[in-house]
């Protein structure tokens, strides 16, 4: 699931299973199966996350991101980048 | 305030259009587009208007018309229109567009021609709109914009290519810079709208589908040479600061009271010097009357009391200069994310929290910008609760009351003062009233199942110092022009309450006035308040807008020979006790006093049941806080 990752990890999105409504909204977002997804920031609080999808930096709540289901490509060291978000380079394939 | 943001219906120059087919010219063109493509800066450009424009998704939530003189066809009319991912609306701001583009808009007229505005910087994206935009079958033209910034990071695309592909016009432009506008005027021109588009090469996708848009959309980038630009790596790095679990917090809470501490440590005494400059000014220009009840009406009515209000432009304007800054810079959306937790532990979610924060300027614009909030009883909540924010009409009422009664101690070695600490506390009365009363509306006549939160982070930009003119000025001259309608009528009206009945051909004593009688008639209710009769009828006339209070007092203290020589400050201290001021501030804080707020309100509502419901329980929470500020003040 989307909620799962953690900060600075990137995954590919396999299938969006949510109401008729806010799942087609998410869908024109960019949130697509087979879309490249990579999570950003958490909010100080500990929810909503940042994700970037298709260039575009969206913020969801825990809930919502649980119906999202996705594959792990790669596991970018996420507890040291978790640590220090701001130290982070974007990478180029995130451009996509 | 009133009027800030209403401004006059525009009537389309030509009628309705279309009415004899396809021989007619061009005459209603629309801006189609994703949200924060910059459609609304375009519009501004095209026709000389200044709608409003800042950096977040949703600023704009209904169409707006304006003819095209910007670029010398003020015979074409041009319908700005609120963002939309897609032709299924979501929300009631999209709704709107949808609505239009399909001619079902009572009072706008049916677009026959689209400009379809796309922000280059994600076009793969931004292109899944332009399949169901373009099978409306309307002459469109494809603008890509921001194609300035696009060129700056190192991003392509063939416009001549994807104009094949799309079978339409495609050209790059910068609304901002105000670049590439000429392809725009040779469209118009050329479409004389019997014309259709070319055929496109590419086979439109089922509308409807997002699968497929995102498929075609992805390949028609592809084939047109499209290359992202590099994201903005700063927003990113800078995010990793402003969302972050320590920093963030506190850098929003240290921006916050250095926004009061700039509004007393620079805005106070430029408003004091103001203040000095039409004293001087009035006596000046009253010289050159007659002693007499002429001088009297022009210096003690309408000066004073004018000039009352006008002395707190300064605080005004600065206010208004650090919420431009917040909403052009982008800061405003994550503002909401990290308000996300505390709105949702009431009910509501953080996308609400942007028409809150909107309404520290004014309670009309922010109460039409919970179009976007996509629950019908989340919004209706939100409205209900928004007047309680700290309104800029409420800042000259509390800026004289805090001047007049709370003395300016320092602490921290002059770093923080009790006068910031006291302003902070009203606006957070006000604040904590609003989630409260949410709270309330949500767990009982409002209840609904928690709606997702779903928010589009715009990339951080510096704000144009045009821009920030723009509103500044805007904001002064919708003050002005308050001063010198509303604030001016209610003084003369005042004046003339305060002379009359003459006694032997003489003003008669103030407490035989008629207004003088009026608010001692009223005194009982108000006196357990510690409200003197003046206040009173303050009270009554602020209800037509928070500000005319101040202007009020200037009126009444200036009338009574009592006080006449003595500033409004100290006229004030001479005539009420501290708990009353006190008292006075609180029940600001918690009343509806505007008019306009209650108007729109009843527009976005339908019906006059919800303000009238606001206006009770507004009176009634403000009524009590008094009471116990008074009593707790007096006893203390």
């Amino acid at each position: 699931m989307l909620s799962e990752l953690e900060v600075g990890t990137t995954a590919v999105i396999e299938s969006v299973d949510l109401p008729p409504g806010v799942h087609n909204h998410l869908m024109y977002m960019g949130f697509l199966p087979n879309a490249r997804v990579r999570v950003l920031h958490r909010a100080p609080a500990g929810d909503p996350t940042v994700y970037a999808v298709d260039g575009l930096e969206i913020a969801l709540r825990r809930e919502t991101a649980q119906g999202i289901q996705v594959r792990t490509t790669q596991t970018a060291a996420p507890a040291r980048q978790a640590r220090r978000p701001h130290a982070r380079k974007p990478l180029a394939k995130d451009m996509r | 305030m009133s009027t800030c943001c209403t401004p006059a219906p525009y009537t389309p120059p030509n009628g309705p259009a279309g009415v004899d087919g396809k021989h007619s010219a061009l005459r209603t063109i629309a801006l189609v587009g994703p949200p924060n493509s910059g459609k609304s800066t375009l519009f501004n450009r095209l026709t000389g208007l200044r709608q409003k424009v800042a950096n977040y998704p949703g600023v704009t939530v209904e169409q707006r018309m304006g003819a095209m003189a910007g670029i010398g066809r003020g015979d074409l009319t041009l319908i700005d229109l609120p963002g939309i991912y897609s032709l299924d609306p979501f929300s009631e701001d999209a709704r709107v567009s949808v609505d239009v583009l399909e001619g079902r808009m009572p009072g706008t007229p049916k677009p026959d021609a689209i400009l379809l505005v796309l922000d280059s910087l994600h076009l793969t994206r931004q292109l899944m709109l332009a399949a169901p935009v373009l099978a409306l079958g309307l002459p469109t033209m494809v603008l890509l914009n921001m194609s300035d910034v696009m060129d700056t990071r190192g991003g392509e695309i063939d416009p001549l290519r994807l104009a094949q592909e799309l079978g339409a016009p495609v050209a790059r432009i910068s609304a901002s810079r105000g670049t590439g506008l000429e392809a725009i005027q040779l469209f118009l021109n050329r479409h004389r709208g019997e014309e259709q588009n070319n055929p496109a090469t590419t086979v439109l996708p089922v509308v409807g589908n997002p699968v497929s848009a995102h498929k075609w959309a992805a390949q028609v980038s592809a084939r047109t040479g499209y290359r992202a630009p590099l994201s903005e790596a700063a927003t990113r790095r800078l995010d990793g600061f402003l969302l972050h679990r320590v920093w963030g917090p506190l850098f929003f809470l240290v921006v916050v009271f250095s926004v009061f501490e700039v509004v007393f440590t620079i805005g106070q005494p430029l408003s004091d010097g103001l203040g000095d400059l039409l004293a001087r000014a009035g006596t000046y220009v009253t010289s050159y009357l007659p002693d007499g009840w002429l001088r009297s009406l022009v210096l003690d009515g309408a000066w004073k009391g004018v000039s009352s209000v006008l002395v707190f432009l300064p605080q005004i304007l600065l206010l208004f200069l650090f919420i431009g800054i917040l909403e052009d810079s982008g800061y405003l959306a994550r503002a909401a994310l990290i308000a996300d937790r505390v709105m949702r532990s009431i009910g509501l979610n953080g996308k609400a929290f942007i028409p809150l924060l909107s309404a520290y300027a004014c309670a009309v614009p922010a109460i039409m910008a919970t179009r976007t909030i996509e629950n019908k009883r989340d919004r209706l909540a939100t409205i209900l609760v928004t007047p309680f924010m700290t309104c800029s009409a409420r800042l000259p009422v509390y800026m004289l009351f805090i001047a007049a009664f709370i003395p300016p101690i320092a602490f921290l070695h002059g770093l923080v003062g009790l006068q910031t600490l006291v302003m902070l506390g009203l606006y957070l009365l006000g604040f904590v009233a609003a989630l409260f009363t949410a709270r309330l509306l949500k767990s009982s006549i409002l209840k609904s199942s928690q709606t997702p939160f779903i928010l589009e982070l715009p990339q951080y930009r510096m704000p144009t110092l045009r821009s920030l003119g723009i509103r500044l000025w805007d904001r002064a001259s919708v003050f002005l022009r308050q001063a010198g309608s509303i604030i001016l009528a209610v003084t003369l009206a005042l004046w003339v309450l305060a002379n009359f009945p003459r006694q032997h051909g003489m003003a008669p004593q103030l407490t035989d006035s008629i207004i003088g009688r009026l608010g001692h008639w009223m005194e009982p209710v108000i006196a357990p308040l510690g409200f003197n009769w003046k206040i009173g009828i303050g009270l009554i006339s602020s209800v037509l807008a928070r500000e005319v209070m101040v202007g009020t007092m200037g009126t009444l203290y200036g009338a009574d020979p009592q006080t006449q020589s003595l500033s409004l400050q100290a006229a004030l201290h001479h005539d009420l006790a501290p708990g009353g001021a006190i008292a006075l501030m609180v029940f600001f804080a918690f009343a509806m006093q505007c008019t306009s707020t209650m108007a729109v309100v009843r527009r976005e509502t339908n019906s006059w049941r919800w303000p009238a419901i606001q206006f009770t329980y507004m009176l009634i929470l403000a009524y009590g806080a008094a009471f116990v500020a008074n009593w707790a003040v007096h006893f203390l």
